[in-house]
């Protein structure tokens, strides 16, 4: 018996050798392998989803009435739509659609899919129905005022006045995807307008459609033969779920992944030498600052807050600890946006703030709370500013939380002084403007609680300037004011903005073409080659 | 009538006797159980509503309005005292339903059945591994007490005991997948072998050798080995371990110095009288290892992208899905609870003496 099972368990031993290294060949050669964490997906359907990796992942799989393309991401380009046009008044937009365009499943793309589509964010009012619903369309209106005039035109009229470049960037998000009507109805259950079924399935028109989604554990697309410009080179894109980027590392210098999203420095600075492997870092769009609190009374003293901005080691931080992933950038638009600037008043001046501060009448400097996430690089970030502020003797005492808990601390207004970082729903001013710069209403219970109504920033002018920016017709007006908001909030704020983020991407050498944008948006599967 | 009477009572009380007390034995492990399950629910319930994470804000985001969030607070009833809040929790969890998770807005026991499998894989080997091994290693270093294989195997199992489990993972990765290449990476099959085999039972490996995919099976079996080996590695340390100071225990006795009086080898003497004599120690040991196992991939599932019930409630946590977190305590608690009652299952028949009592 015992010499069976001993026969058996070497059996099994070599049979394991032997199978082992053969199994070992590179990725397949028509196959995209990525490593991303992917914990965060909840759905595809472009009315509900509003999780980054869905948005990405979206961004592949639907087409959208207007949109930035991979050849050129600074231009907006019709999507579905060929052309546009938008009555004197501002408030109708009609949009030719691309003649002979189809969905994934062959059918040809009407207006009255797209017509729908755009419909159904505002019906199901899911998460970006916000994101429609400032145009003035609501539940009891939508149908009205979102039409298919014939089968290639949609027209719709908005209610709000609303700057038309604020309108069309609207039109190019993720909510705005064409979504095929009739396999979404034959889908419904209970009249969600096929939302459940649209959670793990697709039915659009982009270069690739959704084959599967196994909740933390893998993506996979395959290619679009019908996409209207022309089927993308890779015929399939698996992404794994890989939590641990030390595990992302391993797997691409084996070769059993071309892309790896999630690496920290301590993964590519031993990297850096490897042949086969590139490195490259693209500009993203989060803004990353510290948020004060003005009920605090030091911090009410505009020369505090201005002696606070001067002990921040930007460029220091830029050039070591935060290298590669962060850019100094301190105004609240990233680079790269309608109307940002490059703007960075402020640099490490101790001498400077310590005359600041003993102007405002603290020449010993003061104490402050200072809440901060636990994962670096929050917490490299909160060190060196630690260290600088202490050299003027402003005493920083750090609470690390994890990161949803210092959301609902920063939301109550129970903080002193925060360290976050801001993330724009769409691809224009507004989305940050309208946090930054934006508090009429400083009472405990207000409609929404932008980062100034968070800040105690009561600013009901600037208030009035942010919402008149958003509405103004003409582009060059419009970039100038956005221009004026952008000095006004980092110079006089409670916000020291610091930096824009940017996104590491290391890559097998043969895989070549992908880029990630300032958006989700813009991180493009169609252009990869291998 | 009393005479005649008198006997016919003896035989009812026989038969109470017979009858009731399976029956009563029943009864309290059925009581013990519904307590232990009551317990459960209300420390993970209220540990759930004291921990200072907002799960509205988890669901609605931080941009969403003061309606929005009102209205979902609602919803999901939170605006509800906190005992009728533990009521209808509990009214629920009754009915099989934990709710629907927020990171996957599945119903949590649906998602609990995919994940679970994974995990339950990955242990069951790990734990094979660590009772064939741990236990005769536990045996010769008692028998051994104090010479170099006793040193060996205790030095052995003090590292298994003390190493963190994350490092563990990522050396082994790192040379037996990475240099070396025995076996396969992180996950549970590569990408070529996804969605070939349909799911049966969750545990690949059964399910491919159903469905006589044995590229599959074996392609499983290559990425279960290395996490199976780190976490059977540790539990190896801690059954070696407690084999080790039961065996000692018993080469004390007298009966020992009886047997080998007789003129019983002494091969004969450890691994079948001292050895069967400890069993019912080990077993519980077993049990509780194998508990332990469950808990204790968490990190293992993390180094190995193992989509596995750790893992799930390690996602859970950092994102507050309250359901799914409760969910997943409650399985692992139902499992221990099973654990315990299938130990006193297994008692009688390792020890005889159980099974008189019974």
């Amino acid at each position: 018996m015992s010499k069976r099972l001993c026969f058996a368990a070497l059996a099994t031993a070599l049979s394991l050798a032997m199978a082992a290294p053969a199994a070992h060949a590179a990725t397949p050669k028509d196959t995209v392998v990525m490593a991303w964490q992917l914990d965060g997906i909840i759905t595809f359907d472009p009315a509900e989803s509003y999780e980054i990796a869905t948005q990405e992942l979206g961004t592949n799989i639907y087409d959208r009435l207007m949109r930035y393309e991979a050849e050129d991401p600074t231009k907006l380009v019709g999507g579905v739509a060929e052309s546009y046009t938008v009555s004197p008044d501002a408030k109708t937009f009609t949009f030719k659609l691309r003649p002979n365009q189809k969905f994934a499943s062959g059918a040809p793309i009407t207006a009255d899919d797209m017509a729908w589509s755009l419909q159904r964010v505002v019906i199901l009012d899911k998460t970006p129905a916000f994101l429609f619903t400032q145009l003035g369309w609501s539940k009891d209106n939508v149908k009205d005022l979102v039409q298919a005039t014939d089968p290639n035109t949609v027209t719709f009229k908005i209610t709000e006045d609303l700057a038309p470049s604020l309108v069309l960037n609207l039109m190019s998000t993720f909510a705005a995807s064409v979504v095929e009507k009739k396999i979404a109805l034959a889908n419904e259950v209970n009249g969600d307008l096929g939302n459940s079924w649209l959670k793990s399935h697709s039915a659009g028109s982009g270069p690739y459609s959704l084959v599967s989604w196994k909740a933390d554990e893998s993506v996979t697309l395959e290619a679009n033969p019908n996409y209207h410009l022309g089927p993308p080179h890779m015929k399939r894109i698996v992404v794994r779920h890989i939590p641990e980027p030390a595990t992302q590392r391993l797997l691409l210098e084996k070769g059993d992944i071309d892309i790896a999203r999630d690496l920290t420095p301590d993964q590519l600075t031993p990297m850096a030498g490897n042949k086969d492997i590139r490195i490259e870092s693209f500009p993203a769009a989060n803004t990353y600052y510290l948020g004060m609190n003005l009920s605090e009374e030091h911090l009410k003293n505009p020369k505090v807050r201005e002696a606070m901005k001067m002990l921040v080691d930007y460029e220091g931080m830029v050039n070591t600890v935060l290298k590669g992933r962060f850019i100094q950038q301190e105004a609240f638009l990233p680079l790269g946006f309608l109307g940002a600037i490059a703007y960075n008043p402020f640099s490490l001046n101790v001498e400077k703030a310590k005359a600041l501060l003993a102007e405002a009448g603290y020449p010993n400097g003061f104490e402050l709370e200072f809440t901060t996430p636990n994962l670096p690089p929050w917490t490299d970030i909160a060190q060196s500013v630690q260290q600088t502020m202490g050299q003027a003797g402003i005493k920083l005492k750090i609470v690390q939380v994890e990161l949803k808990q210092e959301l609902q601390i920063f939301r109550a207004r129970k903080h002193q002084l925060v360290l976050n970082s801001w993330a724009p729903d769409y691809f224009d001013p507004h989305s940050n403007a309208d946090t930054f710069a934006h508090n009429d209403d400083d009472s405990d219970t207000p409609k929404i609680k932008p980062l100034a109504w968070r800040t105690h920033w009561y600013i009901p002018e600037l208030t009035k300037q942010t919402l008149a920016a958003a509405k103004e017709v003409d582009l060059e007006k419009r970039k100038a004011e956005y221009a004026a908001l952008q000095k006004t909030v980092t110079d006089t704020g409670p916000f020291v903005i610091m930096f824009q983020n940017a996104n590491q991407v290391a890559s097998r050498a043969d895989v070549k073409g992908f880029k990630t944008g300032l958006f989700e948006d813009f991180n493009f599967y169609r252009t990869i080659t291998k | 009538m009393v005479t005649v009477a008198a006997p016919a009572a003896v035989t009812n009380g026989e038969w109470v006797r017979r009858v009731a007390g399976p029956f009563r034995r029943v009864w309290r492990l059925l009581l013990s159980v519904v307590l232990t399950f009551l317990g459960l629910t209300c420390v993970t319930f209220f540990i759930g509503r004291v921990i200072p994470i907002d799960p509205v804000l988890a669901i609605v985001g931080d941009k969403a309005s003061v309606e929005t969030y009102n209205r979902v607070r609602s919803e999901i009833g939170l605006d509800l005292p906190i005992p009728v809040q533990y009521w209808r929790y509990l009214l629920k969890v009754l009915h099989g339903d934990f709710g629907n998770s927020v990171i996957t807005s599945q119903p949590v026991l649906q998602d609990l059945l995919r994940v679970f499998p994974a995990t339950l894989e990955l242990s069951l080997l790990a734990l094979l591994i660590g009772v064939v091994f741990g236990v005769p290693l536990g045996v010769i270093a008692a028998t051994h007490r104090g010479r170099w294989q006793d040193q060996v195997i205790r030095f052995g199992s003090l590292i298994g005991y003390s190493m963190p489990v994350f490092w563990l993972g990522l050396i082994g990765l790192l040379v037996f997948y990475a240099k070396l290449g025995w076996v396969e990476g992180p996950g549970r099959l590569d990408v070529s072998y996804d969605d070939i085999v349909p799911v049966i039972t969750g545990l690949i490996t059964v399910d491919s050798l159903v469905a006589g995919e044995h590229e599959v099976f074996w392609n499983s079996i290559g990425h279960l080995l290395l996490p199976a080996s780190i976490l059977g590695y540790l539990s190896l340390a801690y059954v070696a371990r407690m084999t080790r100071s039961f065996m000692l225990g018993q080469l004390k006795q007298e009966y020992i110095l009886a047997t080998l009086a007789k003129g019983l080898s002494p091969f004969r003497v450890v691994w079948v009288h001292a050895l069967g004599n400890i069993w019912v120690q080990l077993v519980t040991v077993i049990a509780l290892t194998f508990g332990s196992l469950l808990e204790g991939a968490v990190l293992t599932e993390t180094v190995f992208a193992w989509p596995g019930l750790g893992l799930y409630m390690k996602n859970s946590l950092f994102n507050a899905d309250l359901n799914a977190v409760l969910g997943g305590t409650m399985l692992v608690g139902v499992v221990y609870i099973g654990l315990n009652m299938l130990s006193d299952l297994i008692y009688p028949l390792v020890d005889p003496r159980a099974r008189e009592r019974r």
